[in-house]
């Protein structure tokens, strides 16, 4: 306890540089926070993607179709439970920076290939009984105050429709919340038959199928089984687990992790100077204090344990108030107003936070503790 | 008034000179300006990068005629037919070998990205000889050009940077066919660079598309004959496509891009800069307490406040500047030219571009350093200049 009241009253000696101290370790933690959500935001699809799903799609590219037929092909193969088929509409709700995914699929395939799609019977049944009607995710919905019965028209920027319009109507009719927090809720499903007897061409031609296998084990196996059944066709594929898949995208976009862990290092980099500077600070202005604790009969030990007690008390109180801040910034929405597919701290990250400031506390605070902790006596009084 | 300067530069001379006494802190809040100008200038460097390649991708007076409703060329589709109309439209401009307009079929392929072996979308451009005219810009610098009707392939010197298996010599597969690479090319930095050319006549047999392009490219006679040229395409009733000049249409291809970085690198800027704030304040409050004997001492002399405050504002200033001198010098270093690629998010398909640390960002950070270094310096220098004088000197 007494330890405890030491540490404070040396903290409350100078407490504008000790709260400008706090406040710049508070705002390392917040950029801490708020870009783990950002990584987070391109790594979720991976982490859950489901280990027992493989993605199959042309092997040129994933802008070439795929016939329609090679479902059941594929069910066929040794190894697979189901298969099931998705296309890129790549639509426009109102203007270009609404960006989301609109899939059409078959709807009691989704269900079962995705049971991290939480959908109510009621709007199931409500999906199987139109053929115009959508599936929105609750992420999406809530971006653009969607309510099950609103009409969507989106533009179509690749498939035309027979009667000449771009332009399709959709009934929202059914929304799923995801299963879990990773969960994607900002696609946008609609009816496979409505697509397919709507569209101008390309009728019968899908754009990739995703593929449950019986056990993960198998997956590299199967996969190549499914290569091999299209090999030599006019239409060959390339099948890959959904985590690889979901991974190869994301870095397409860029080395997200290496940039982030780029600019966190920096900051934490600056942090530390300020920090330990700090920390020297305190130390040097009160040599003389530290000496008439240690003539009254504290250890050397416990002189380096009040300073570095001091660091700690610092950095864990900046770096909780940070990291609640950037809790409460995260959770007001992502920073390209929905264009993420989730965004928030992940647990690990807030563990990770705080194994952080243990180990600034300790880089800040260790050399002028060994500082005090050496400091003799009879020398520090007479300075 | 001469007095007045003859005190600001007195004080200020005294207070430089007491710098290397305090070197400690100084460093401390030196480098940690530094550090906020790099990030920002680095992180806005990911942005200026892209936006150079459009920008160097544009000709003055080049137009791109897609179909109305295509967002970009991916997804455009154009018959035979509409080529013809739109090269034989008013306001494009002639040479020997006719109309200047280039129709062109746009696709990806997939083939690994060198950084991470997973693969990436590269668009693989078909194109005829008007290609070379339209654009103007494009040389062979390594091997020689394809060879027109035969299935070979030129690729960008981004490309073949950034993705795997683009050396002169290698094949690229394309579905059941191999093609060979017999060729570099540069186009002055734009986004040509990223792609892979083949003759459209191949492309156009290879991917069955008949005798449809998806986009042309025209030269225009002069930037202001686009009106006219447009007017005739979209007033023609055979006709349902949208022309646009090659600076729009560039520029919004990368709106995304360059919109996210920048928000997101901004956004960082003002959260570090504001830890650097503080960094900075607790410097310029400890130096100002270490030295308030000798500040009370200067008043009591006769020196005024006015000129106490400009020393410590003077300090603070000529840290952040060498601060921001340092970090926008490591950011340029370690940044400008960098190549990378990313995802074009409007085709869907991969560009390469380098990191670009501009004289304009380079400006900037040191602004920002300064901005820094007057906020951070303001405060203590006011109250540097107020302490009461016989209490200073009592004091400590």
């Amino acid at each position: 306890m007494k330890y405890l009241y030491l540490i404070f009253s040396g903290l409350k000696r100078k407490k504008l540089r000790t709260g400008l101290t706090v406040l710049s370790i508070m705002v390392a933690f917040i950029l801490f926070g708020y870009l783990a959500a950002i990584r987070q935001a391109f790594d979720a699809g991976v982490e859950v993607a489901g280990a027992d799903r493989l993605i199959v799609r042309h092997k040129v590219s994933i802008i070439q179709l795929l016939p329609q037929s090679y479902e059941s092909r594929i069910e066929g193969i040794e190894g697979v439970d189901n298969a099931t088929h998705a296309t890129w509409f790549g639509g426009v709700y109102q203007e270009p920076k609404n960006f989301f995914a609109q899939i059409p699929s078959v709807p009691e395939e989704l269900f079962d290939m995705y049971p991290e799609f939480v959908i109510s019977d009621e709007h199931k049944a409500a999906w199987l009984a139109n053929r115009s009607g959508a599936l929105a995710g609750r992420g999406l919905a809530d971006r653009f105050g969607w309510k099950v019965g609103d009409r969507i028209p989106i533009n179509a920027t690749i498939w035309g429709k027979k009667d000449g319009g771009r332009t399709w109507e959709f009934d929202l009719v059914a929304i799923y919340d995801g299963a879990e927090k990773g969960t994607d809720t900002s696609q946008f499903f609609f009816r496979y038959d409505f697509f397919d007897e709507t569209r101008a061409n390309g009728t019968g031609l899908v754009g990739w199928y995703t593929v449950r296998i019986s056990n993960p084990d198998n997956a590299a196996e199967v996969a190549a089984a499914i290569d091999a059944e299209f090999a030599n066709s006019a239409k060959e594929t390339k099948t890959e687990p959904e985590g690889a898949f979901i991974q190869g995208f994301a870095n397409q976009i860029g080395n997200i992790g290496f940039i982030i862990m780029s600019i966190m290092s920096a900051v934490f980099f600056t942090i530390l100077l300020v920090s330990g500077n700090t920390m020297a600070y305190t130390v040097r202005e009160r040599t003389s204090e530290l000496a008439v604790l240690k003539a009254i009969g504290f250890t050397d030990r416990s002189v380096l344990g009040l300073v570095l007690g001091e660091s700690l008390a610092l950095t864990l109180t900046g770096g909780c108030i940070g990291m609640s801040i950037a809790w409460l910034l995260v959770s007001a929405g992502d920073p390209t107003n929905g264009s993420f597919p989730v965004f928030y701290i992940p647990t690990r990250s807030l563990f990770l936070g705080f194994a952080l400031i243990a180990v600034m506390s300790f880089v800040a605070g260790i050399i002028p503790a060994l500082q005090a902790q050496r400091l003799q006596i009879a020398d520090a009084m007479r300075r | 008034m001469f007095n007045w300067f003859s005190q600001v530069f007195a004080v200020t001379l005294f207070s430089m000179r007491s710098l290397p006494q305090r070197k400690g802190s100084s460093a401390a809040a030196l480098l940690g300006i530094a550090g906020v100008v790099a990030v920002m200038v680095g992180v806005l460097s990911i942005a200026q990068g892209v936006l150079k390649t459009m920008e160097s991708s544009a000709g003055d007076a080049n137009a791109i005629v897609l179909r109305t409703g295509a967002d970009s060329e991916m997804t455009s589709g154009l018959a035979g037919e509409d080529v013809r109309i739109i090269a034989e439209a008013p306001g494009v401009a002639r040479d020997a070998a006719g109309a200047q307009a280039s129709p062109e079929l746009f696709v990806i392929i997939n083939l690994p990205m060198r950084s991470t072996g997973t693969d990436a979308n590269v668009p693989l451009r078909g194109v005829q000889a008007q290609a070379m005219v339209v654009r103007g810009n494009v040389k062979i610098t390594q091997g020689r050009m394809f060879e027109w009707g035969l299935n070979e392939v030129v690729v960008g010197v981004g490309a073949r940077q950034q993705f795997a298996g683009l050396e002169i010599g290698s094949l690229i597969e394309v579905g059941q066919e191999q093609w060979p690479v017999v060729g570099v090319f540069e186009a002055n930095g734009g986004l040509a660079e990223s792609e892979i050319w083949v003759d459209a006549s191949v492309l156009q047999s290879s991917y069955r598309r008949g005798n449809s392009y998806q986009a042309v490219y025209v030269k225009l006679d002069s930037p202001e004959a686009f009106d006219e040229f447009k007017d005739s395409l979209t007033s023609d009733p055979r006709l349902n496509v949208k022309p646009m000049r090659e600076s729009e249409y560039y520029a919004a291809q990368s709106t995304t891009v360059y919109n996210m970085i920048t928000g997101l690198g901004s956004l960082i800027a003002v959260i570090m800069g504001l830890g650097a704030v503080f960094g900075a304040l607790n410097t310029m409050y400890t130096a100002v307490s270490g030295r308030t004997r000798e500040i009370a001492t200067l008043r009591a002399l006769g020196f005024r406040s006015g000129p106490v405050i400009i020393s410590v504002l003077s300090e603070s200033l000529l840290l952040a500047f060498i601060g921001g001198l340092l970090g926008a010098g490591l950011a340029w270093l370690a940044f400008d030219g960098f190549r990378a690629a990313t995802l074009n998010w409007s085709s869907f398909s991969a560009i390469t571009f380098s990191f670009d640390v501009n004289a304009t960002l380079l400006t900037q950070g040191i602004i920002l350093a300064m901005a820094i270094g007057l906020v951070g310096g303001l405060l203590p220098a006011i109250h540097a200049a107020r302490q009461p004088v016989a209490q200073a000197l009592r004091g400590l």
